[in-house]
């Protein structure tokens, strides 16, 4: 590498501390004792090292930006590195807050990426300070995990960062997802959509190229491709529900319609009809008209429905029918989720579920689709 | 292990070598008289057009070429010089020296393809025959040789299938082709520069084959055909093959199937049977014709008889009496290369076909499989290989795809560094997988029937040897290769278009 | 069976030692894997083998069915064409790490990468680009991947073509474009043949990907507009493609020069045989750009340094565009293509050199300007029939006497054999026939063409 690299660490002590005493994550101090008085022990510090480690074999041409004591600082020493440290928290004791003020500290610094260490709690403070304005890559160290925004494990998110400063991957947008408490206090595992961030992604053995070509579309043009591809399918006397993220976006931006990123909007005759609008409201709007729905899996385990999307009801489901629902995603993104492996729906209704089940093509380009398995 | 050294030349590049004013070759000129009744033939090219600097080509005499090319030639690796079990897909049999030799007759070589027909009945044979020949082997109608290779035979066989629905009135509705994502990547990029939308199912993780259901979900009125390549090139042969056949036809579209992986089929399974309506075969595969260091290599078509009219001109055809080449097929798709195909490589693999008859193909596939399972056996006791899909399919036919998944994660060396360590044993390099990579660090090994058992024991014990290395001393392979002809090559240009350089003239204009 | 000589383990003692090691005793368990519904239990409908002797009696009577290379004097062209190649070419094409290696890295096969290599950077020395890719088939191919390229570079959907390219090269354009791309004929001079740059004009449009040319053309003459040509297409924000025969280029302008920006043609002439047109490959060259690199689907192997200071290695450029990775994203096919003939090329030129070049160029041009001379001096021939200056090919009208299949008959029968017809590929002109004449022709061979002819056409 020419230049030296930035790279930014952000350690969730506590994150995953919850898990092996069977709590659902430690967000709150409450919680936090608790674990504490299970025996928990950190969690993060370790899983950091390990991904160090591998960072550690370019410790050179790197400058390694973190947070005092055992929010990097500890975690960087032990592994070799002698990081420059910004911030100041007070040990042992560090909230929420901490990670958001280490993210923007890290932004300042315009590290060239923030690995940060925890769980979908973590992802969310990251992603609260940052946005997409810095790439950002997780160590799997919490117990809720449904954001697209970490690596497999430690050692990888390691092999990844280095890859990716040394200009070897590419950026996709990952969701940041965390518990819907509501739901959650209802009994239910929903999870929302927080927002998103820019993270590497390295397609197996594929190097992705620097610039976008013909063959090698970046996640843009990609995203471009597909909505190019919806558009000259849409329909005029129709509906179009249109879910939450970026992919979905891209249709909205060709159709020349601003759209929420997290939330459902309906369009017709390519005009908006409503933004983020709830169950209630797209059932109202729509009455009887035709409708479809456009659709991009959400989060790590790609869900089509059921996280982050949970305005799209079985009622809705059930009325637009599983014809009119258009999923669509690209390349990277089902390989981000896992080649083969099924898409997930979570409805909370079992016969909408079934109904959904089964094989079903998504659209990847322009001329390009491929066939996947629906599960429940 | 084995002993081998590689040669090593240091040889410079043909540019570095040689002396102003040298030269290889002697031009006869022509009789004075002839010279005198044209005159200056230079002077009636228009001053525009007239080549004002030498072309800058290498000046050496005959004898330094010959030497740099024999010593390029020592530093490469062919089937003739060592074990090339590891490239599979690509079928590595021994190619034939009496098939060289009859391939080098003048009566092939210096004959023009325009010649009269009455003046070239010998060689219109040998292609005709093929073509009977390749029918009887694969249960189908009628063959094109001119194809040049496995993704030119995709092309040809997708552009049919648009012909056959453009005649029948529906292209524009039929725009899709359906393939697989294990089958051959050409299954997929043919069919798109043919002009259709490519719809890919993936494996089921359970089996490493699609589910019906997949396909069924992938099938409707837009449905122009499926390009599948069975076996694939995991090894794993897809018993609903019919049934995808019949789903298509069923839908009215066609199914090509890619036989790039005969040498385990023949006389086991005609192609022609389970309903294909068209199939290709690579002849520097299955049929021994040599790989030519990457071409020229040669892939004919075979269709059904309802496909035949829309074959490329010409077909060659014989009337009882003489053979002839047929121009005069209004519905053909016309033409995908210049000629009638590589047919040197027409001449070797009749001549093989010949050679080895019923029984000896029926040997070839025999000896392929067992070979093959024989070394999967082997290897699946190397420590940290894995054969995806073991439950389902715990046997291959002539290949098999494993994982040196695990071996990566115990030891960090994965397949490219046990790539870059193989050759220092004299072997060649694994064939890894065509992206995307559906199994992990995979390599995929093929050893054809002209293999020794020797081989067989030797590769597997370099690759016992190469593991025991991973995990005591992972450093010799991450580092290798350390016996070449030259070290670890600097991957940077790859992607720098200020360091890449495809020929001398732009290398030395970036690296002054 | 007995024992066969290519199957080593077919020897009943090793097979059962390798079954007993797998655990079955039945090799048909092995095949399991294939349904019994579409089973074939054989015999396949084939011959027995045959021993080495057989095959080559049988090949060999087979092939004395052609009538014998020397006892035909040929004058055609068209795509393939006659000349010598030096002893040292099949030499080394014939060299068994050549002929059977396949795809190893540079490490195991730093050879063929090299001769690849040396091959790429002789061809953008005779046609002035600094990017070459690695061959496919033939020109006609290579011309289909060109115009693919030119139409994805430039977003745009039609290709302008001269109306003097071979009907088969089209036909393998159309085949490779897809819908991609749309060609579209552009007309040419009848009396010199160059392309008619009104009509050029007309029909450049906004949707113009690219304007192809060939340089000589198919009928064998020289295009001298060739800037000009470029000037057009340039100032409509268009490509130029030229494609070329490479053995003109030791005497003309190369392409790069008058602003090409992919250049393609046929190896061939580069120290291939003929044979039956089975052997040939299709270079192309481009200006070393990114986006133009990146709309071509063939590989590109570009020169590298190793570890070890003072060493060269081999790899390759974007290998992500390929279809081998990119699949049904690819710009176009790639497959296994013509190394072998390229290196063969590489050894040629290698031993042509810069002098060697243009002396052959010029001694080709002064044979088949003889041969347009002494052809024109009988009575019933035009030859050529365009006016402008030939390279090694020419046209040849015979008026409305006899047809150009009548009178090839009848050379036959003087054991000639005459230029290819093109009345039927080219109605517009006539009884016409295209005539090749390169530096294997003596002036004895042009004589008694000229004095057969006579006697044919009396």
């Amino acid at each position: 590498m020419a230049d030296s690299r930035k790279l930014g660490i952000i350690v969730n002590p506590i994150a995953g501390m919850g898990g092996r005493v069977g709590l659902k994550g430690t967000d709150g101090k409450e919680i936090l004792a608790r674990a504490r008085d299970l025996g928990a022990t950190p969690v993060s510090p370790a899983r950091t090292i390990e991904a160090l480690r591998e960072i550690a074999q370019v410790a050179d041409s790197i400058e390694l930006v973190t947070y005092p004591f055992d929010m990097g600082e500890e975690e960087a020493r032990e592994s070799g590195f002698d990081p420059t440290v910004v911030g100041s928290i007070t040990k042992n004791e560090t909230t929420a807050a901490d990670t958001v003020n280490a993210a923007t500290e890290m932004l300042k610094c315009q590290v060239d990426l923030i690995l940060f260490a925890g769980g979908d709690g973590t992802a969310r403070d990251v992603c609260r300070s940052v946005g997409q304005n810095v790439p950002a890559l997780g160590i799997p160290t919490g117990v809720k995990m449904h954001s697209a925004v970490f690596a497999v494990n430690p050692r990888k998110a390691g092999e990844l960062t280095v890859r990716f400063l040394q200009g070897e991957a590419s950026l996709c947008e990952g969701e940041v997802m965390d518990t819907d408490e509501q739901a959650f206090r209802e009994g239910r595992i929903s999870a929302q959509l927080c927002g998103y961030l820019k993270v590497p992604y390295e397609m197996e053995s594929v190097q992705p190229s620097k610039s976008a070509s013909f063959a090698t579309p970046d996640e843009k043009t990609s995203q471009d491709l597909i909505a190019q591809c919806i558009l000259e399918r849409m329909e005029d006397s129709c509906y179009y529900i249109l879910c939450p993220g970026t992919t979905v976006k891209a249709v909205a931006d060709k159709l020349g319609v601003a759209k929420t990123l997290l939330g459902v909007d309906l369009t017709y005759k390519g005009a908006l009809v409503g933004s983020d609008l709830n169950e209630q409201q797209l059932l109202k709007l729509i009455g009887r008209k035709k409708a479809k729905i456009i659709v991009s899996p959400i989060g790590r385990q790609g869900f089509i429905f059921g996280r982050g999307n949970p305005q799209i009801s079985p009622a809705i489901i059930r009325k637009v029918g599983r014809q009119n629902i258009l999923i669509i995603a690209t390349s990277t993104k089902l390989s981000a989720i896992g080649l083969g492996r099924p898409l997930l729906v979570d409805t909370g209704d079992e016969e909408t579920d079934r109904m959904l089940s089964g094989y079903t093509r998504v659209v990847t380009g322009y001329e390009e689709e491929v066939v996947v398995k629906v599960s429940s | 292990m084995t002993g081998y050294r590689a040669v090593t030349w240091n040889e410079p590049l043909v540019y570095q070598l040689g002396r102003k004013g040298r030269r290889g070759s002697a031009i006869p000129a022509a009789e004075e008289q002839l010279k005198v009744k044209v005159g200056d033939v230079l002077s009636k090219i228009p001053e525009a057009m007239r080549r004002r600097e030498p072309a800058n080509l290498p000046e050496l005499s005959e004898p330094e070429v010959v030497r740099h090319f024999i010593r390029l030639s020592q530093q490469n690796f062919g089937v003739d010089s060592g074990i090339i079990i590891g490239q599979g897909t690509c079928t590595m049999k021994y190619n034939p020296k009496i098939n060289e030799a009859l391939a080098r007759s003048p009566k092939l070589t210096e004959v023009h393809p325009l010649q009269d027909s009455s003046t070239v009945q010998g060689i219109l044979e040998i292609m005709y025959r093929l073509g009977k020949l390749l029918c009887a082997i694969s249960g189908m109608d009628e063959f094109s040789l001119q194809p040049r290779g496995g993704a030119h035979a995709v092309l040809t066989n997708a552009r049919i299938i648009r012909a056959y629905h453009e005649l029948n009135g529906e292209l524009e509705q039929r725009n899709e082709i359906v393939t697989t994502v294990l089958s051959h990547p050409c299954n997929g990029g043919s069919p798109a520069v043919a002009g259709f939308k490519v719809i890919t199912l993936y494996p089921d993780p359970e089996t490493g084959i699609p589910n019906v259901e997949a396909l069924k979900a992938a099938v409707s009125k837009h449905t122009a055909g499926m390009t599948i390549t069975d076996p694939y090139d995991t090894g794993i042969f897809d018993p609903c093959i019919d049934e995808y056949v019949k789903i298509i036809h069923e839908a009215g579209g066609l199914v090509a199937i890619d036989q790039a992986n005969a040498n385990s089929l023949f006389g086991r399974l005609r192609i022609g049977d389970v309903g294909a309506d068209l199939c290709h075969f690579n002849l520097h595969k299955s049929f021994s014709t040599p790989h030519g260091s990457h071409g020229p290599g040669s892939a004919p078509i075979g269709v059904r008889r309802h496909l035949s009219k829309f074959l490329p001109v010409p077909t060659v055809e014989f009337d009882g009496k003489k053979y002839r080449l047929n121009y005069d097929r209004p519905h053909s798709i016309g033409k995908v290369s210049g000629f009638f195909g590589v047919i040197p490589a027409v001449l070797r693999a009749y001549a093989w076909i010949m050679t080895m008859g019923a029984e000896g193909l029926h040997e070839t596939s025999e000896v392929a499989v067992i070979n093959n399972n024989y070394l999967l056996g082997r290897l699946l006791k190397v420590r940290g290989v894995a054969l995806p899909w073991i439950k389902s399919h715990p046997r291959r036919l002539q290949e098999a795809r494993f994982s040196l998944q695990q071996m990566k994660e115990e030891t960090g060396v994965g397949i490219d560094d046990v790539n870059r360590r193989i050759v220092d044993f004299g072997i060649q390099k694994c064939f890894t997988s065509h992206e995307p990579w559906i199994v992990p660090e995979p390599f995929t090994p093929e050893p054809p029937e002209s293999t020794p058992k020797e081989d067989l024991d030797t590769f597997a014990e370099v690759l016992r040897q190469i593991s025991q290395e991973a995990y005591t001393n992972p450093e010799i392979v991450k580092e290798a290769p350390h016996n070449c002809a030259i070290s670890r090559i600097d991957q940077s240009p790859s992607r720098d278009s200020k360091k890449w350089a495809l020929t001398w003239r732009a290398y030395l204009k970036k690296h002054k | 069976m007995t024992v066969h000589r290519y199957i080593p383990n077919s020897d009943p003692e090793v097979k059962k030692e390798l079954l007993d090691e797998i655990g079955v005793k039945d090799p048909e368990e092995l095949f399991a894997a294939i349904p019994e519904r579409i089973r074939f239990h054989g015999p396949l409908d084939l011959p027995h083998g045959m021993s080495e002797h057989e095959v080559r009696r049988l090949i060999e009577g087979l092939l004395s069915k052609n009538v014998k290379p020397d006892e035909m004097l040929s004058f055609l062209g068209a795509g393939c064409w006659p000349h010598y190649v030096p002893a040292v070419c099949d030499e080394i094409s014939s060299r068994s790490e050549f002929l059977t290696a396949y795809t190893g890295d540079a490490y195991s096969d730093l050879g063929r990468y090299q001769a690849l290599f040396e091959f790429q950077s002789m061809i953008g020395e005779l046609v002035a680009m600094d990017a070459v890719t690695v061959p496919t088939y033939d020109w006609a191919t290579a011309s289909g991947d060109a115009v693919r390229m030119a139409a994805i570079a430039s977003g745009r959907r039609e290709i302008l073509v001269a109306r003097s390219t071979s009907p088969d090269k089209l036909s393998v354009m159309r085949n490779y474009c897809g819908r991609l791309a749309e060609i579209m004929p552009v007309d040419y001079d009848h009396q010199s043949g160059q392309l008619s740059l009104e009509d050029l004009k007309e029909k450049m449009s906004p949707n113009t990907a690219a304007v192809y040319i060939e340089n000589p053309t198919y009928f064998g003459f020289i295009e001298n507009q060739g800037e000009r040509i470029s000037n057009i297409a340039h100032d409509n924000g268009s490509l130029l493609i030229v494609g070329v025969e490479p053995l003109s280029l030791g005497l003309l302008t190369p392409p790069g020069e008058y602003g090409a920006d992919i250049v393609c043609g046929e190896g061939q002439p580069l120290g291939l045989h003929m044979s039956f047109g089975g052997a040939s490959l299709g270079f192309i060259a481009c200006r070393d750009e990114e986006p133009l690199l990146s709309a071509t689907g063939h590989r590109l192997v570009t020169i590298s340094t190793t570890e070890c200071r003072g060493e060269w290695g081999f790899t390759y450029v974007l290998p992500e565009r390929s279809m081998y990775a990119a699949r049904e994203k690819a710009p176009s096919i790639t497959g296994t293509g013509a190394a072998l003939c390229a290196i063969t090329a590489a050894v040629y030129l290698s031993l042509l050199g810069p002098n060697g070049i243009r002396e052959l160029a010029e001694t080709i041009m002064q044979r088949s300007n003889y041969a347009m001379k002494r052809l024109s001096e009988i009575r019933g021939i035009k030859a050529p029939l365009f006016n402008s200056t030939h390279f090694e090919e020419f046209t040849v009208n015979f008026g409305g006497r006899k047809t150009i299949r009548n009178i090839n008959q009848a050379l036959i029968k003087h054991g000639i054999q005459g230029g290819k017809d093109l009345s039927k590929e080219f109605p517009e002109l006539g009884n016409t026939a295209l005539y090749c004449v390169t530096e294997i022709h003596t002036k004895e061979d042009i004589d008694r063409l000229a004095a057969a002819l006579k006697e044919v056409l009396k």
